[in-house]
């Protein structure tokens, strides 16, 4: 549990950003939520969240480009980016990690499970998977 | 001269034919390579030389001149043709086994046995004539020896009191003896051949002998006797060619005998059935013309002579080769002549009865005892029966011989008769030429051919003869059928002026040829007569076929195998191999002395060893004589390789076919290979699709477990929940229709429908989510529109999904959505129109792809699946339609379908 922890929520369907709002909030992190790419990029240029939960697949500007954006910023190198995609296979999922993601969690996805790996990941025990 | 002695002397001398025979086959047993040498074939070829030639050449030229020469000339021009006509027909008749003319033309056309009795019977009745004056020769030149008195005495009185008559039963006898020792078999006959190449010797010495008489002994030599002629101008014209007729004269003369040469029955028997060895045609070619001259060489002086001797006119010319050294009180000589003219009419007699014997046996006679069930039925007895209808058809020929000399020929001269002969065997000429050079040559042009020829024939040479013969005929002879003129046989369709023989002639070959042609060109030829066709024409191409493969058939003495044996290996071995054969067969070398096929192909295996196959084939051909092909071979090897040529014309289209259908097997795989990829895509896109609304169900569930919420949240997140499912099922639903109209497996279920009426409904239907939306919707129809064919619920559907969508995209405070709707070029056109933020160019084919979701749908209640556009573009097209979308960023989206009124080639 920590409470200064930012959390970005990027995802187009906003019965799942409702969700994970919910969820986050109720772990006692600050959440910001992009409703697709762009947002998420016009935040990031105020925010350095601790953590980025990003779907792939959005109009305009997809998911990778975010996560490359982020890579790709000094400013933001503290920030751990999670894929969450429908896109499930194996490749999909490699590709993800080789963008410079912390973690890939395929959806549909239990809460209780990415609570757990994402508070792993940012208690410091590094990248997993 | 006394008449027992002349007869003596004549069957003495048929005696020594007889040994002749018998001596010639005894040397061709034991293998003297003189009987089969060229000199024997190309004398046996002198049968040409008749008594025509012995005494009726010289009286034609007493009354001629030089037109006795023409029928030698033919045959002299036409002998180097037969290294083309006769090997031609020689290759053949050893393939087909063929053992007479008849024989050839009937296999020729068919393999007809009416074509053989028509032949046969043609044969018989064109030959008949010219065997009838060589009775009258014989008969004549006895009653000249044995009657002289300063003049001749025709034959006269019965039957029995004619001298020909008895010679010619003592002929037939003789030829009856003479051809049946032999003539079982289809083998050559080197006895035969041996004895005719001895009378032919035997009647150029007499002749020459007669020459030499009345050259040097009548008269101070050849000068003497031409110088006296030149002195006549009578005489002197017959130094020269006839003017006027006589250019067409020889002409036809030239043609008729070059014809005869190569067709009469006798010729053929020894030129085609008996040779030898097809390259005695070569030497044949200078050596034959050589004797013609030989022969010939007297004729004029011998003819001039005679005009000198008897200037009264009382002695007819035909008899001057008697009549002079008889009047010179020189009886051997006159004998001598009579040997000669004796010889020369025998031969003819016989080769011709023969040849004709056996076609009249084979072709007539057996097959109509054959058919008499008593005689098929006694098989044992069959061989003998042939014998015997062989032996009574020689004889039938040579007693018809002398039938019509007795009723007929008695009163004409030997040229005339001969070469009314001529003129009909040369009506075979069509039908045999065009047999082995002209495929398409058919049998029933061949029997128009023949029959019109022979008819002409007929009426122009033979109908004339017969009333002079006694036989009254009526006066249309002398003017036409019906006293028509046109149809007067020597003058026929008005040709006067030309000489009987040249007249008919004309007309009998020109009309066998145009029937001959015209038939063969009008009729279809059958099956076989077509292959026979094709084995005649090409016989070369199907010998050498035969010869460099399979199964040839050798003749050799197992003495000469051995010694050619003897030349590679030593004596030790070649005994040892020997015997290992001749037991492994069982073989007794004491009894089989001519080598069979088993011990050729051993022998060749023997030297292959040595020098290889292609020279040990050589090497074994050297001694073993090859044995042409058969018919049956020949058809066998046909068949065979007919077969084979099917079977692989077969294999090719099989081949073909697999190659066309493994390549569309190929074109499907890809097709299928596409197919499934999209499947595969359309697949992962579903899921893809489904877990979207799972990814939401899941995480609130767990919400809703692990949390206590208030009574809001609680509600939200269940409602939200069921939202989501409800999302899943239809997409489910989209997912399988789409799958339907995709594969074809959907089916429009065509009424008549108004269009209006649905187009209302429809917006009826969604006029309460428009109000809520405060969206205008402008619906604006053509009344008239006529009604369509089409199927009402999938139209609404388009209609439905069309109009949720503008409702979806209008702008959100003034929202407009508009429906119109008009009939045009056999299309009713619909519009759905919406003010929202339009399409990007490249979304406007986009947005039909399955799945394809645009944009933000800001604040939409039921997320689309992505699908609705691609169905109703499958249901549109099923129409026999179109859909497309017109749009402008920033000015809104039209969307359009055509529906035609009537469908048109439609699946459905």
């Amino acid at each position: 549990m920590n409470d200064s922890l930012k959390v970005l929520i990027v995802d187009d369907e906003p019965n799942i950003v409702m969700s994970l709002d919910y969820l986050f909030r109720k772990h006692g992190y600050q959440v910001f939520l992009g409703r697709n790419g762009e947002e998420a990029l016009h935040l990031l240029e105020e925010e350095v969240p601790d953590l980025i939960l990003l779907d792939i697949m959005m109009p305009k500007v997809n998911g990778y480009e975010v996560c490359r954006h982020v890579k790709s910023q000094a400013r933001l190198a503290s920030c751990k980016v999670v894929f969450m995609s429908a896109k499930g296979k194996e490749a999909d999922i490699e590709k993800g990690m080789e963008m410079g993601a912390d973690l890939y969690v395929p959806k549909p996805f239990s809460t209780r499970t990415l609570m757990k790996q994402v508070t792993a990941l940012l208690d410091g025990a590094g990248p997993s998977s | 001269m006394n008449e027992f002695g002349v007869i003596s002397v004549a069957v003495l001398y048929l005696l020594g034919l007889f040994g002749a025979a018998y001596w010639g086959d005894r040397a061709a047993a034991r293998g003297k390579s003189w009987v089969k040498s060229p000199w024997v074939y190309s004398l046996s070829l002198a049968v040409y030389c008749t008594a025509w030639t012995f005494f009726g050449s010289v009286g034609e030229a007493s009354r001629n001149g030089m037109d006795f020469l023409a029928i030698y000339i033919g045959p002299s021009l036409v002998i180097p043709l037969a290294w083309i006509l006769w090997r031609k027909i020689i290759r053949i008749s050893k393939a087909q086994r063929i053992s007479s003319f008849a024989e050839l033309l009937a296999s020729r056309y068919g393999r007809n046995s009416r074509m053989g009795v028509l032949v046969t019977i043609l044969l018989v009745l064109g030959v008949i004539p010219y065997i009838s004056i060589q009775h009258k020769a014989i008969a004549d030149s006895f009653e000249i020896l044995t009657h002289w008195d300063g003049a001749p005495r025709g034959a006269s009185g019965g039957i029995f009191q004619d001298s020909a008559f008895y010679f010619a039963l003592l002929l037939s006898l003789f030829t009856i003896f003479f051809s049946t020792r032999k003539l079982e078999s289809t083998e050559r006959n080197t006895g035969l051949v041996v004895a005719i190449a001895a009378e032919s010797v035997v009647k150029l010495l007499a002749f020459l002998i007669v020459g030499i008489f009345v050259a040097w002994f009548s008269f101070d030599g050849l000068d003497d006797i031409f110088r006296q002629a030149a002195a006549h101008p009578e005489l002197e014209k017959l130094f020269h060619v006839n003017q006027g007729q006589g250019y067409r004269s020889w002409f036809f003369m030239v043609l008729l005998s070059m014809g005869a040469f190569l067709f009469l029955p006798r010729q053929f028997q020894v030129g085609v059935i008996e040779i030898v060895d097809e390259k005695h045609l070569k030497q044949a070619a200078w050596r034959f013309p050589l004797y013609l001259i030989l022969i010939n060489f007297f004729v004029l002086p011998v003819a001039l002579g005679g005009n000198l001797l008897f200037p009264e006119g009382d002695v007819a010319g035909d008899i001057y080769m008697l009549a002079i050294p008889l009047e010179a009180d020189a009886p051997w000589v006159a004998l001598v002549a009579f040997i000669g003219g004796f010889a020369a009419s025998t031969s003819m007699i016989i080769v011709s009865s023969i040849a004709l014997g056996l076609a009249l046996s084979n072709n007539i006679v057996m097959p109509l005892l054959v058919s008499i069930r008593n005689v098929r039925q006694r098989t044992d007895r069959l061989p003998r029966t042939a014998r015997y209808a062989r032996r009574a058809s020689v004889g039938i020929v040579i007693l018809l011989g002398y039938l019509f000399f007795r009723l007929v020929a008695a009163p004409y001269s030997l040229v005339q008769i001969g070469l009314v002969s001529f003129v009909a065997v040369c009506q075979f000429i069509p039908a045999t030429l065009g047999g082995i050079f002209w495929k398409t040559g058919n049998r029933r042009g061949a029997v128009a051919g023949l029959l019109a020829g022979f008819g002409v024939w007929f009426f122009t040479l033979i109908l004339p003869k017969l009333p002079g013969s006694g036989l009254e005929v009526g006066t249309w002879i002398e003017q036409g059928i019906g006293g028509m003129a046109f149809l007067k046989p020597t003058a026929l369709f008005g040709l006067e002026g030309w000489d009987f023989i040249s007249h008919g002639a004309f007309w009998s070959i020109l009309f066998n040829v145009l029937f001959y042609v015209g038939g063969s060109l009008f009729w279809k030829q059958g099956t076989v007569e077509r292959n026979q066709a094709e084995v005649f024409v090409d016989i070369y191409e199907y010998s050498e076929y035969y010869e460099s493969s399979i199964a040839r058939r050798g003749k050799a003495e197992v003495a000469d195998i051995r010694n050619l044996l003897l030349q590679f290996h030593p004596p030790g071995y070649v005994d040892r191999a020997l015997d290992v054969f001749a037991r492994k067969y069982h073989i007794d070398w004491t009894r089989y002395q001519e080598a069979d096929a088993r011990l050729i192909t051993f022998t060749e295996k023997l030297l292959t060893g040595i020098v290889g196959v292609v020279s040990a084939r050589l090497l074994v051909a050297t001694v073993a004589q090859e044995e042409k092909v058969s018919l049956e071979d020949v058809y066998a090897i046909l068949r065979e390789s007919q077969e084979i040529r099917t079977t692989n014309r077969e294999l090719r289209l099989k081949s073909e076919e697999l190659r066309e259908a493994t390549e569309a097997l190929q074109s499907v795989n890809v097709q299928l290979k596409q197919q499934d990829t999209l499947k595969d895509e359309f697949l992962y896109t579903v899921t893809h699709e489904l877990r979207t609304p799972l990814t939401t169900i899941l995480a609130l569930s767990e919400l809703l477990l692990d949390h206590d919420m208030e009574g809001e949240e609680r509600e939200k997140f269940l409602t939200t929940i069921m939202e989501e499912s409800e999302r899943m099922g239809r997409l489910i639903t989209q997912v399988l229709d789409l799958e339907k109209f995709e594969s074809g497996k959907q089916r429009l279920r065509r009424t008549e429908v108004n269009l209006v009426e649905v187009v209302e409904e429809t917006a009826f239907g969604i006029r309460e989510a428009a109000r809520d939306r405060n969206i205008e919707i402008v619906v604006d129809l053509q009344r008239s529109v006529p009604q369509v064919q089409a199927d009402a619920d999938r139209i609404k559907q388009v209609l439905l999904n069309l109009l949720s969508n503008a409702l979806k995209f209008a702008r959100k405070d003034d929202g407009k959505v508009i429906v119109s709707m008009y009939f045009l070029d056999g299309f009713i056109k619909i519009n759905v129109e919406d003010n929202g933020e339009g399409l990007a160019l490249e979304e406007q084919d986009a947005i039909f792809d399955k799945f394809y979701q645009v944009g933000n749908q800001k604040g939409s209640p039921r997320p689309g699946s992505g699908l609705g556009l691609a169905i109703s573009k499958q249901i549109v097209e099923l129409h026999g339609g179109r859909l497309w979308v017109e749009s402008e960023l920033g000015k809104g989206a039209k969307f359009s379908f055509l529906i035609p009124v009537r469908p048109f080639n439609s699946p459905e």
